[in-house]
């Protein structure tokens, strides 16, 4: 009996007994609210700001982190002052509970608002009070109808020329392009350092851009394509390699005479920061493979590109779907590296940069909520995968 | 025909080479900026950073006034035993003994230069200066050669190192602490509506975030909250919380079931077994998705761009960096060390606790 907790001693008198009742019922009352009194006196002088910045860093992190623990630790001690009733009803709300709620206040419910304002113009649905359709039906439905254009946006989208555009990119360049290229070439990498002494290093070096923030590999990218005029000695390393080589300087992202391929200088940073973790993948994967599988093969025969075609893809066939699904997701929201570098100008925009565009520099709610909306029924066949994947595990039994 | 022994010396060779050739372009690029970030202003302006190594190039070893030579700019001239049009010379010709000519400025008041191939040893003299300049906020003065003075505005990396600290350690944390009590809910406790939450947490794994932004905003506009640290915090912790809570329940409903059984016949509370026994038990995968999360709130660009935009002086790395990148694109002596001031600190987290962040990738393959 060593976890249990000694039972505080029975009061003698009715009267001592709803003493500590009330007492009990106080405390429950008042902990919870010198809790948030606390936790809004931190807010406040967070966001007023005035102290040096490493103070305010210093009480951002122990309020946003501590408070957290704290309304856990507050709410959990409320619970178990329950009957055990209660208790056993209620403690599971304490502990999903939260998770729950913001979940759906964060992704469940925007799915479905962000759906009904795509109905509407730029400034979404009117904001009228609801009582207003009782007490001024016509005005209400008036100014409603005004606002909706029913798939009027969805329509927009699949006529407009930035859009096509966007769709183009997205599909053919980032998708059917680039998610190729960053898987071969994680499979390829992960191959060769299987079979290499350094693969360490290697895959660690390779893999080094995941650190990096898209924004990031943005400026170190931006400093590869740099451009001079062309009496100047170039700066930029892909410049001076193709004024080497006696050809002619450009601004390759920019360079609108080959559009639109000058996308493919944009996908190239893709595929520098995930070759790594499709490379992570595959070298897990193929070190899976049974050594006498592939010994077995060498004794027949097999020349090491059959082993790898005929053997090592087959097997990890399932890594692959894997990682493709990833990156086209990955790929499908593109929009850091587009918007640092370009703009989404010369022929280069995307879906998530004309998402962005939409939403909130042109503050059109409705298209941009329409191209949310696209981006969502894109990903549904993985989501029903997942689904089905889960459902076959059956992974929820006890 | 080949031994069996050559044949594997050679692929040996032929595997390292190729790997060595795709370590290189994939090191490259980082390499020029952070070489870069330490040359100064006007070196990184002028000549490429790879100049810093040893190589051959043209060095002047004679000044010459093309009156000096009687030349006359408008018809072909000889100079050096070569015949050459000004456009020609600009451009700059060889001489048979190996030299270069070239001509300097305009046709007026131009020179005239020989130029000998050198080697030039490391020529780096490295500097603090960008780094300073980047991190201090302060404007710097600038005197040229030619004594006129430029000044050139520093940026105040510091203060976004600052907010990304405090944007993205909390917003690690708390979707952490969060989904570990919901994955223990998961895993260790029945409640109606279980398996629907779950099913739920699991269709939300791949949605993006994009759907959540138009919608968030407006709440946030509301609470008042917009442009502040809570807001960060609330929505990297929405859109992590999904993968958060699939991992950790993988992870939790596999811990070992009589530990917990005993615990319970103790007498202990769900809320005390969490804590003193399936939190420490959890910490690889605990750990795998901090890792996790932290590169990813650090380096996310689109949530801050949404939730800070309105405040400057809540600007988190990505978004100074973006900012510069915008706004003075040229100045490559700020970018490159700002570029690494913004990196240093997911580049420490990763090469420290690689392993974890592997495990993490693994078993997790689908973000939204």
């Amino acid at each position: 009996m060593a976890y249990m907790e000694e039972s505080p001693p029975e009061p003698t008198s009715a009267g001592a007994k709803l003493l500590t009742l009330l007492g009990r019922i106080a405390l429950a009352i008042a902990i919870p609210l010198i809790a948030f009194f606390i936790l809004y006196q931190g807010f406040l002088f967070l966001r007023a700001g005035d102290a040096p910045k490493a103070v305010i860093t210093l009480v951002a992190i122990v309020w946003g982190v501590g408070g957290v623990a704290a309304l856990y630790w507050i709410f959990n001690w409320l619970v178990e002052m329950m009957s055990d009733d209660w208790k056993a009803r209620l403690q599971p709300f304490i502990f999903i509970g939260p998770a729950i709620a913001i979940l759906i206040w964060f992704l469940a419910l925007p799915t479905v608002r962000t759906l009904w304002i795509s109905l509407f113009g730029r400034d979404g649905p009117p904001n009228q009070p609801l009582s207003m359709m009782f007490s001024d039906p016509q005005e209400y439905f008036a100014t409603f109808s005004a606002a909706f254009v029913g798939l009027g946006n969805y329509i927009a989208i699949f006529t407009d020329r930035l859009m096509a555009e966007a769709f183009r990119n997205n599909l053919l360049f980032w998708i059917l392009i680039g998610t190729p290229l960053t898987v071969a070439f994680g499979l390829v990498v992960a191959v060769l350092a299987d079979r290499s002494k350094y693969e360490r290093v290697s895959k660690s070096l390779i893999f080094m851009p995941m650190a990096i923030s898209f924004v990031g590999a943005g400026v170190i990218w931006n400093f590869v394509y740099e451009v001079k005029p062309v009496e100047f000695p170039q700066i930029g390393l892909l410049n001076a390699i193709v004024v080497a080589l006696g050809g002619q300087p450009h601004a390759w992202t920019a360079y609108t005479d080959i559009a639109p391929w000058n996308n493919m200088f944009l996908v190239v940073i893709l595929l520098w920061l995930q070759v790594g973790y499709s490379m992570v993948l595959f070298s897990a994967a193929i070190k899976g493979i049974p050594e006498e599988l592939l010994e077995a093969a060498r004794v027949d025969g097999a020349n090491e590109f059959q082993i790898f075609f005929r053997i090592m893809i087959p097997y990890i066939m399932g890594t692959i779907i894997t990682v493709t699904t990833t990156i086209v997701i990955f790929s499908l929201k593109i929009f850091d590296v587009v918007w640092v570098m370009t703009g989404g100008q010369f022929g280069t925009e995307v879906i998530a940069t004309q998402f962005y565009r939409q939403s909130f520099i042109n503050r059109n709610a409705g298209y941009g909520s329409s191209i949310a909306i696209i981006l969502l029924v894109a990903v549904i066949p993985v989501m029903y995968y997942n689904l089905r994947r889960f459902r076959e595990q059956e992974g929820f039994k006890r | 025909m080949k031994s069996g022994k050559s044949r594997k010396t050679w692929g040996c060779l032929f595997v390292n080479g190729i790997l060595l050739v795709l370590v290189l372009v994939w090191f490259i690029p980082t390499l020029g900026v952070f070489i870069s970030s330490f040359r100064e202003r006007q070196a990184i302006q002028t000549t490429g950073w790879w100049t810093i190594f040893p190589h051959q190039e043209w060095v002047v070893v004679e000044t010459i006034n093309p009156k000096d030579l009687g030349l006359d700019p408008d018809s072909p001239m000889e100079v050096f035993g070569v015949i050459a049009t000004f456009e020609a010379l600009r451009a700059g010709v060889e001489t048979p003994d190996g030299q270069q000519v070239q001509w300097i400025g305009n046709k007026r008041l131009g020179t005239i230069v020989v130029q000998d191939r050198e080697w030039v040893g490391f020529t780096l003299n490295p500097t603090l200066e960008n780094y300073a300049q980047v991190l201090g906020g302060k404007d710097f003065e600038y005197v040229s050669p030619d004594g006129t003075v430029e000044v050139i505005p520093g940026d105040d990396f510091s203060n976004a190192l600052f907010n990304s600290l405090a944007v993205a350690i909390p917003a690690t944390v708390i979707p952490i602490l969060i989904a570990a009590f919901a994955a223990y809910g998961f895993a260790w406790m029945s409640f109606p509506g279980r398996r629907l939450f779950f099913i739920l947490i699991v269709a939300l794994l791949v949605v993006p975030l994009q759907i959540a932004l138009v919608p968030i905003l407006k709440d946030f506009s509301t609470l008042g909250v917009n442009g502040t640290y809570l807001a960060m915090w609330l929505a990297h912790t929405g859109f992590g919380l999904p993968l958060a809570v699939y991992l950790l329940y993988n992870y939790i409903s596999t811990l070992p079931r009589e530990t917990m059984e005993s615990a319970f016949i103790d007498g202990a509370s769900h809320f005390t077994v969490f804590i003193k026994l399936v939190l420490p038990l959890s910490v690889p995968a605990l750990a795998s998705f901090a890792i996790f999360q932290f590169l990813w709130v650090w380096n996310d660009y689109l949530v801050a761009l949404i939730f800070l935009g309105s405040n400057p002086e809540y600007q988190v790395v990505t978004m100074q960096l973006a900012d510069i990148v915008g706004s003075r694109g040229q100045d490559w002596h700020l970018l490159t060390a700002g570029a690494f001031v913004s990196m240093v600190v997911p580049l420490a987290v990763f090469f420290g606790l690689q392993r974890y962040f592997v495990r993490g990738l693994m078993a997790g393959s689908v973000k939204g």
